[in-house]
């Protein structure tokens, strides 16, 4: 299929989605796909930041033993904002929010989503719920964990419960939305000729997302309207007193909360397979493979949930009912990972920073998979249930996978987004040390865990210390990795090298219309004849 | 998809969205979003049904004592006129899927009205509550041993039928807005969508009412458990 | 553009049955039917809510998309329900010779019914 746009960089200024309108209302007022995914990356990066602080303080006084930085309820309230700024601020919203807006109509051939006034409204949402949590975090802070369980939650804890879950509960129906939105506009605008078998991997994923989201999410936004209630109004559904089952709160908070660790990474892997398959120049192994495992893990993630609450007073035989399911919903976690690995072999590897962030999250999330076997062991989760272990697991999972995935489908659209070039140079750069840092910080995590030490206390014994010490060190080299993606991205928005319509030589509907793209993305509406990832086939032709 | 500046080309419907081709898509759209969000109400009300589901079958005696607290007169009169509401609400729809603009009003009116009187009958219902002492956290009692699991029961009935009198509202809104689109002419055969949508919403809001009805008035009337 | 249009009478005709159907609910509710008047009273709210979704929400005559959409809300539901009920039916359930008995059906009501020691009832390891 010829590119319809030059692959030159172009000679002259551009009408694009980013300069045809100007001033804060056009921004603040815009229906276009693209520019409220440029909002929400300015809300996740700050969100990002303010968890990573939190971040640096639980590193910060894990570095010695005794409880000297901050006491034990401070301490609490560093983890729990943590948690909640990093899950339903950053993970949630990321790569679907962020990249999904901006890319999925352009992979579709289709002018917008279809909804964007409902779009914008899903990001005023999402702001508005930021700002309740923010407030609450600036009115003291919570404690109970980002979980929230009950009864601490409930009878006890502090009045900033009720904000925080306040801001969550607004704070989904962004995901909600954001998730209807991508489904219908996947349902009913695609291009002429775009079946579904010819959709590109990360369609396939964003939908898969966009399931969990519609149908795990509201649990959530009632689990917590439901405490909130009980805080204020004294109700008693979870109230052990009366005869209620604190249980029952883990049971709805998970329900939903196990299917959005689904939606945390199952946009990035679809970026993955982009990435994988462009800097492969191949099509991607099994490609209906991945596109129906990318399903089978939205379906199979609801019926695992309890994993999370094998210590927590479930029966036996339900726990083994979850742990049995909980193995089944691994399996096409591995499928993936076997198909990217089957892409790359004898492929024309091309070793540009995309594909560096990409190998990277192969690595990464293939340990955190795997550790999350060793978990859905009833046998063995008793034991590291609550220690470490299971911190560095999902750590791998988040950061090593999903994070490391976001910034692999950044660092690949980042040029059609801003029709700028970042230095390769440093992003590789970044990358290693990204890498490096997040192995020195989790990897001894698995061995403090497997030893014993509790997640959650600010105080540990001795023996554990220099594992702590080379996780805090870890931690602070993680920072600064990040530190320099932000800053080269940044500097390539002034001074990077502009580009063409297809700098990767990628297939995509998205890379045949120039870079940053018109404000309805294509001059013609494009007609797809042929499947995904031709490159074998494929000839680029110039001008 | 139009090549731009082709606006002469063919007429544009006033109310076709641009990313759209067409109004049927438009329309296909609309509908799967709709129902797409009703899927999401399925599983927020879902929550709460879990939590009665499991005391139902831990407490039964405590539910049967409290539920025959509940006025199946009222109960049942509200279920009625819901159901009524429904069927004023489908006829409006078709109203306006034949172009029939006045009948539209008149059935979103009656709509209307009939579910006021479902929300007034429940004004009523609640203040015989906070009378009873029946609400938790506003001086609740209950007598005998089961005042525990009751109080559990009754938090579940305010949660329950507060969220669902917030849809209501919310609808009674909605079909405000509706009614007055209606009233200026805004819809014809081929462009109806917004009346149909608001349709979808109230009968979801009438079948939550379907399941709250037997599963919070009608426990035990027969008294078998107490 | 048009939908499906039902004549008047579907729509009065689905009502007449509701109607019925609501009648049928609550004079059941009042017989001594034990533990069959919840089954038939869920049973009647769901052949209600069938015909609503039906008739008067057009998935009849809906596309099978919308069709599958509608199932996959129940199903969804239907797995919250039961998978939970894993956990909370079999509470306490007898694991070993002479255990503790089952903290599940109607056994939790106060006083009377409980011979042993309710607290910590459910998990046998405690």
């Amino acid at each position: 299929m010829a590119s319809t746009a030059s692959l030159a960089a172009p000679t002259a200024p551009l009408v694009t989605y980013l300069n045809h309108q100007h001033g804060v209302a056009s921004w603040l007022l815009t229906k276009d796909h693209k520019r409220i995914g440029l909002m929400y990356m300015v809300v996740v990066t700050f969100a990002f930041f303010l968890g990573g602080i939190f971040a640096s303080m639980i590193r910060l006084e894990l570095a010695t033993p005794a409880g000297d930085l901050l006491s034990a309820d401070t301490y609490n309230k560093m983890f729990t904002m943590h948690g909640v700024a990093m899950v339903f601020f950053v993970l949630i919203p990321a790569v679907p929010a962020i990249l999904g807006n901006f890319v999925l109509p352009l992979m579709l051939g289709a002018k917008d989503v279809a909804f964007p006034k409902l779009n914008l409204l899903s990001w005023y949402i999402f702001v508005i719920g930021f700002l309740f949590t923010v407030y609450a975090m600036v009115a003291g802070g919570v404690d109970t964990g980002w979980t929230f369980y009950t009864p601490y939650s409930s009878r006890a804890s502090n009045a900033n419960v009720m904000m925080t879950g306040i801001g969550v509960f607004i704070t989904g129906f962004s995901s909600i939305l954001t998730g209807l939105n991508f489904m219908v506009t996947i349902h009913r605008m695609r291009a002429p000729g775009l079946t579904w078998f010819r959709l590109p991997l990360f369609v396939w994923a964003v939908y898969a997302t966009s399931l969990v989201q519609i149908l795990g999410t509201p649990v959530i936004a009632i689990t917590v309207l439901a405490l909130a209630i009980e805080r204020g109004l004294h109700f008693g559904i979870f109230d052990p007193a009366l005869g209620g089952d604190p249980v029952l709160f883990q049971h709805m908070f998970w329900f939903y909360s196990h299917p959005a660790v689904y939606i945390m990474i199952l946009p990035p892997m679809g970026a993955i397979s982009e990435v994988i398959a462009a800097f492969s120049r191949k099509s991607v192994f099994g490609y209906s493979f991945v596109a129906f495992s990318s399903l089978a893990i939205a379906i199979f993630g609801f019926l695992v949930w309890a994993h999370h609450m094998f210590v927590a007073g479930i029966s036996v035989y339900s726990a083994l009912v979850f742990s049995f399911l909980t193995y089944a919903v691994a399996i096409p976690s591995a499928v993936k990972v076997f198909n990217w690995a089957a892409t790359m072999y004898k492929g024309a590897i091309w070793l540009k920073a995309p594909m560096i962030w990409a190998i990277c999250f192969l690595g990464l999330f293939l340990v955190g998979g795997l550790t999350g076997l060793f978990t859905a062991a009833l046998g063995v989760d008793v034991h590291i249930h609550d220690t470490y272990f299971v911190v560095a697991h999902f750590h791998f999972i988040m950061v090593g996978g999903a994070i490391m995935g976001y910034f692999a489908g950044l660092h690949y659209w980042w040029p059609k987004i801003t029709g700028r070039m970042y230095s390769d140079i440093w992003a590789k750069v970044a990358a290693v040390i990204v890498f490096a840092g997040f192995n020195l910080t989790f990897g001894p995590q698995f061995i403090l865990g497997y030893l014993g030490m509790p997640r959650r206390y600010h105080v540990y014994p001795e023996e554990f210390q220099v594992l702590n010490v080379l996780s805090s060190a870890g931690a602070s080299i993680l920072g600064v990795g990040y530190m320099l993606v932000a800053i080269y991205l940044l500097a390539s928005l002034f001074k990077g090298e502009r580009v063409g319509a297809n700098p990767w030589y990628a297939t995509g509907l998205e890379w045949t219309t120039q870079s940053p793209p018109l404000p309805h993305n294509f001059e013609v509406q494009p007609i797809v004849t042929h499947e995904a990832y031709e490159y074998t086939r494929r000839e680029v032709t110039v001008g | 998809m139009a090549v731009h500046g082709d606006h002469g080309a063919h007429a544009h419907h006033p109310d076709l969205q641009h990313h759209f081709d067409t109004l049927g898509q438009q329309h296909e759209a609309a509908t799967l979003g709709m129902w797409l969000f009703l899927i999401t109400e399925v599983m927020f009300f879902g929550g709460l049904f879990l939590a009665y589901m499991l005391y139902r079958i831990w407490y039964p005696r405590a539910w049967s004592e409290a539920s025959l607290e509940l006025n199946v007169l009222l109960g049942g009169t509200n279920t009625i006129v819901l159901i009524g509401s429904s069927l004023t609400m489908a006829l409006a729809v078709r109203a306006a899927q034949t172009g029939l603009r006045k009948q539209t009003v008149v059935w979103l009116l009656l709509t209307m009205a009939l579910g006021l009187t479902f929300l007034v009958i429940k004004y009523f219902e609640y203040a015989e509550k906070f009378e009873h002492h029946h609400v938790p956290g506003f001086d609740f009692h209950f007598p005998g041993p089961d005042a525990g699991p009751a109080q559990i029961y009754f938090s579940l009935y305010f949660l329950m039928t507060g969220l669902h009198a917030t849809h209501m509202v919310i609808g009674f809104g909605l079909l405000s807005v509706i009614t007055w689109m209606a009233a200026r002419g805004r819809f014809s055969p081929a462009w109806y969508t917004p009346v149909e949508m608001s349709g979808l919403y109230w009968h979801f809001v009438d079948i939550v009412w379907i399941f709250l009805f037997p599963l919070l008035y009608l426990v035990d009337r027969a008294h078998h458990f107490a | 553009m048009a939908g499906h249009v039902s004549p008047k009478s579907t729509y009065y005709a689905i009502f007449g049955a509701l109607m019925v159907l609501t009648v049928v609910t609550i004079y059941v509710a009042y017989q001594p039917l034990g533990s069959w008047n919840f089954p038939v009273a869920i049973s009647i709210a769901i052949t209600k809510a069938t015909l609503v979704i039906l008739f008067f929400m057009h998935a009849k005559y809906s596309s099978r998309l919308t069709k599958l959409f509608v199932g996959t809300a129940f199903f969804f539901l239907f797995i919250m329900l039961t998978l939970t009920m894993t956990d909370n039916l079999s509470r306490g359930l007898k694991t070993y010779q002479g255990g503790a008995g089952g903290a599940g059906y109607g056994q939790r009501d106060a006083a009377e019914s409980a011979p042993a020691p309710k607290a910590p009832e459910g998990t046998p390891a405690h």
